[in-house]
């Protein structure tokens, strides 16, 4: 350890930078960054490889964030690997999670939270509000607060038929207007 | 973009002391400590006997103990709250401790009269005696947790566990000083058990919070 030039070097600036020498700190990320980006870079199969960059740059803000971690009796290039291989093992993870679990077999865990509750709901009344307000409020009665058919258009005094042909043109103009690109 | 940030970082950079992360943890124990031994005082006071006990040698057996057990807690935490941290020797040392005490209370116990053994074994706190040890311990463990939240553990179920031993054995030790049990084997079951509850939340909270 003690021969090896990478070892001093980065341990010098690295002892530098811990006293607040910031040309130090600025010469040692950037060369830190050279050496993380293959290293990151090996480690990703070809699919991730764009997620190098990222992960050098986690670990610079982590060996930002966590200097005070660095013993500097120890190897530098010890410590430095530990961050970095920890940033790897935990994108990793979370990567795999993301991979194997479907976006709808996550869903339920959100559907009860509150907070998103009320945020859809104030979102869906100005969804709601492009619609007339007659159509927007029969909407209302039969798909959100349960109501029959019938009971909305003896609200609103039609008939049953015409608060049908309301609501579905209702929703058929939302849908044409929030559907997004795919048409 | 990497340049960018390698910028920000540099612009943003302040002298480190060597010794940050160990007078990090170690401000955080004493504070929450003192927390803990006013509570302890306010809640509970010292023991009836306080001003005599001291010439006892279950005093010191209980003292001793517990300091001890936070010791090595306080040694794993320091070491495991870095990256490139790994430490086993508390891991064993701590059940070499239990059973030295047990040694000891197995020989109280043997020179004991029949009608002491209960008393030496259950003493008359046993039931409420772990909890007030958690209790004791839980600012140590929360103060703790929170400064380690800064800091870069290689496991954070391991780190969460040291600084749990670490949290447990300051209350446990905060605590002899209000507890008049006199059993050796009290100690090593209910003392241990409290110290033990706290170190099984330091994990379990640990894995939570400690990720980074």
């Amino acid at each position: 350890m003690q021969t090896d030039p990478t070892e001093t070097r980065l341990r010098g600036l690295m002892l530098a930078s811990l006293d607040g020498d910031a040309a130090a700190y600025r010469t040692l990320l950037a060369e830190l960054g050279r050496h993380l980006r293959p290293y990151f870079a090996r480690r990703l199969t070809p699919a991730f490889a764009t997620h190098a960059e990222d992960l050098v740059q986690e670990t610079l803000l982590a060996i930002h964030t966590r200097r005070m971690t660095y013993d500097r009796s120890r190897p530098f290039t010890a410590w430095l690997h530990a961050v970095a291989h920890h940033k790897f093992v935990d994108h990793v993870r979370r990567q795999s999670i993301r991979l194997t679990v479907p976006l709808e077999d996550d869903a339920p865990i959100f559907a009860h939270d509150d907070h998103a509750d009320a945020a859809a709901r104030r979102d869906l009344g100005v969804v709601l509000e492009s619609v007339p307000p007659r159509t927007s409020d029969l909407i209302r009665r039969t798909r959100l607060d349960g109501a029959t058919v019938a009971e909305a258009a003896a609200a609103h005094g039609m008939t049953e038929t015409a608060a049908k042909v309301s609501i579905h043109r209702g929703l058929k103009a939302l849908t044409a207007r929030f559907s997004g690109g795919n048409k | 973009m990497t340049d960018d940030l390698i910028a920000r970082l540099a612009t943003d950079l302040k002298p480190v002391r060597p010794d940050a992360l160990p007078r990090l943890i170690m401000g955080a124990v004493l504070v929450s400590a003192v927390v803990a031994a006013i509570a302890m005082l306010m809640w509970l006071g010292t023991r009836a006997d306080m001003a005599t006990a001291p010439g006892t040698m279950m005093f010191w057996t209980k003292f001793g103990y517990t300091l001890a057990l936070a010791v090595l807690g306080g040694v794993a935490t320091l070491a495991l709250a870095r990256p490139d941290g790994s430490i086993r020797w508390p891991w064993l040392a701590a059940p070499v401790l239990l059973a030295l005490l047990l040694v000891g209370a197995i020989l109280q116990l043997a020179n004991a009269a029949p009608d002491e053994v209960m008393p030496l074994v259950i003493g008359g706190t046993s039931l409420v005696c772990p909890w007030r040890i958690v209790v004791l311990a839980l600012p140590v463990l929360l103060a703790l947790l929170l400064a380690m939240r800064r800091l870069a553990p290689a496991n954070p179920t391991l780190a969460g566990l040291a600084a749990g031993l670490f949290a447990g054995g300051t209350g446990a030790w905060i605590y002899s000083f209000a507890c008049g049990e006199h059993g050796m084997m009290f100690v090593a079951l209910f003392y241990t058990l409290g110290i033990t509850i706290v170190a099984g939340l330091g994990a379990l909270l640990g894995r939570l919070l400690l990720r980074w």
